[in-house]
């Protein structure tokens, strides 16, 4: 291991596709959490990276005979080989995976890019999801709270982590999430202690936004170290929100993607400094490094929309 | 069917590409693998097992291009459409920064490049060629040349005088890419042949385009992409069958390659090696696992 890899959040992948086993399937309301177990994998992943994940049978023939290419994930919790991946059935590939049952094949490449660095000295970290975005920050929770911690594990980056979170003695990582309505608010559930939430209409927690939520929480202690993740209009009021107050802010971005290992350059997201590959140079980035968390606009589309699947339907 | 002059017909062992011996017939398409950004996915295990017999780098140009806007991607039925735009380094910042690390790698190196005109495609060949670490070099002929408005590999008389403006520059081995949006690729092929080019590989990808169904405008941010993976690979065993039963040059066959069962087609109808491209997308070990296929 070099030493940019010491330092760097990132679990190396091993060169080639593998085949994990589902060894459970949960309904969450809207979504499904599918656990596998990715027997001789490498070391757990670091959280924020992501894997490229496919069916072993049966991948393909769905609506318009797709679909065909692998689709990117980051890992909602993992602890010693076994991955779980949050999922909302939205297209021919979606639908797959939620429909996988135990004992199925998953194909899948990764841990893939760099994950979440740790909060600057003396801040609190502030969790902030949107709908499925929230699974990045599940095994964040964990990390931050030294949980699933292998004490042999000693990368820098993750005691670096674990010390800079002890550094304020009571303050617990706050988690703020937001979701469409009650049925999507179920994920919630996964997160320990009490996760602050926020519905588009109001059938659970506040009736608002997630950036309504962390405005509120940087009114009332602005030294925080903010880690977001969900759709793109979320992450610009949320980078907007962190430039405006001087809050350091980590964001996990979603882009199209057909290989995840940088092969194809079909996810690149415009930065300060240019198109950059989302999957080798993220997909967290730091906020500063982006003129606006709204990707690429679909041609002729209004608005602040992502550029999330590679053809319509994920 | 027999292979072409200038390498031996083979059923997925060590061969001999224009003079360079590779330990088999599987390479890489060019920009459907960056072995630098898989080598920091992967570390050194991506040396260890490396996918490929020979790796072809994406195509140079002589000015740095940052590519299309995004979107770049569209999944297709079996395949995909890309619209990327040939971002790179260009010449200099490849020469500087990325050939020694692609020197690295356990198998010869092939680079492509694409000029706009005549004389950056002479710059090009002339700057790479002189480099120990290139063992060939592939012409990509796949764009206008602004000279003349006319898609060089789309006409035989344009091809066949890029090649013949570069011939004398290299003593390398040339590689023509000919594209399939031609209106007979083994003319093309002749051409280049009649020219001077050691081998021809094919196929490019099938210009095709996605309409955003919310919209109906086209989906890519480059407006058109190349249609590539399985969806292609009819298409391309055919002009690979013409184009090697056309010329006595070794031909490099590609198209929706995905096992060993459809390598030995491409080898069937005369091609000497063959390239794994967007199944590398699916599985970066794919070009190890057909050549283990072709040849057990």
């Amino acid at each position: 291991m070099s030493a940019a890899q010491r330092t760097e959040p990132r679990t190396l992948a091993p060169p080639e596709r593998r085949t994990a086993h589902v060894t459970g399937v949960e309904r969450l309301g809207a979504y499904t959490l599918i656990t596998a177990l990715d027997a001789g994998g490498p070391p757990d992943p670091r959280p924020g990276q992501f894997y490229m994940l496919a069916a072993a049978e049966r991948w393909g023939g769905g609506v318009d005979e797709r679909p065909y290419l692998p689709r990117a994930f980051s890992h909602a919790r993992a602890r010693e080989g076994r991955l779980s991946f949050l999922l909302e059935a939205i297209g021919p590939g979606t639908e797959r995976l939620a429909g996988l049952g135990a004992g199925e094949g998953l194909h899948l490449v990764g841990p893939l890019g760099i994950g979440w660095r740790p909060p600057e000295p003396g801040t609190r970290p502030l969790l902030v999801g949107g709908g499925i975005g929230a699974a990045p920050l599940l095994c964040l929770q964990d990390e931050l709270a030294g949980e699933g911690v292998d004490p042999d594990d000693a990368t820098d980056v993750m005691r670096a982590m674990r010390d800079k979170c002890q550094s304020r003695a009571g303050s617990a990582p706050s988690v703020l999430l937001g979701f469409r309505s009650s049925a999507h608010a179920q994920a919630a559930s996964l997160f320990a202690g009490e996760p602050e939430l926020a519905t588009d209409d109001g059938s659970a927690g506040r009736h608002g936004l997630v950036t309504d939520l962390l405005r509120e929480e940087l009114d009332r202690d602005p030294a925080a170290s903010v880690f977001a993740c969900g759709p793109p209009p979320m992450l610009e009021a949320v980078r907007a929100l962190c430039a405006e107050r001087g809050v350091p802010a980590q964001l996990a971005l979603e882009s199209g993607m057909a290989c995840g290992f940088g092969a194809c350059f079909g996810c690149v997201v415009p930065t300060k400094a240019g198109y950059i590959r989302l999957c080798v140079d993220g997909p967290v980035l730091d906020a500063g490094a982006l003129e606006s968390a709204c990707l690429a606009q679909a041609p002729g589309s209004a608005g602040c929309a992502g550029s999330l699947s590679p053809g319509a339907g994920h | 069917m027999t292979a072409g002059n200038g390498a031996r017909p083979h059923a997925g062992g060590p061969l001999d590409l224009c003079g360079v011996p590779l330990e088999g017939p599987v390479l890489n398409g060019s920009g459907t693998f960056d072995a630098l950004a898989a080598r920091r996915a992967f570390g050194d295990a991506l040396l260890e097992r490396f996918p490929f017999h020979a790796f072809v780098s994406k195509t140079i140009t002589l000015a740095p291009r940052q590519g299309n806007p995004p979107p770049r991607l569209w999944e297709t039925p079996a395949g995909l459409i890309n619209s990327i735009g040939l971002p790179n380094k260009g010449l200099e910042g490849f020469l500087a920064s990325d050939l020694p690390e692609l020197a690295e790698l356990p198998v010869p190196l092939i680079v492509s490049v694409m000029g706009f005109s005549r004389d950056e495609l002479a710059t090009l060949v002339r700057r790479v060629g002189e480099r120990d670490e290139v063992a060939l070099v592939e012409l990509n002929v796949s764009c206008p040349n602004v000279e003349t408005g006319l898609v060089m590999g789309a006409d035989p008389a344009e091809t066949g005088r890029a090649v013949a403006t570069v011939r004398p520059l290299t003593d390398k081995p040339l590689i023509v890419k000919l594209t399939p949006n031609a209106n007979e690729p083994a003319g093309v092929a002749r051409a280049a042949e009649d020219a001077g080019a050691d081998a021809v590989s094919l196929v490019n990808t099938l210009k095709g385009m996605a309409l955003d169904p919310r919209t109906a405008r086209p989906w890519l941010g480059g407006t058109t992409g190349g249609v590539s993976g399985p969806a292609v690979r009819a298409v391309a065993l055919e002009q690979v069958a013409s184009v090697a039963q056309a010329v006595g040059i070794p031909a490099i066959g590609m198209g929706g390659i995905a096992s060993g069962r459809h390598a030995a087609d491409f080898l069937a109808a005369g091609a000497v090696c063959v390239a794994v491209g967007t199944e590398s997308f699916r599985d970066p070990a794919a070009g190890r696992r057909i050549a283990a296929e072709l040849h057990p």
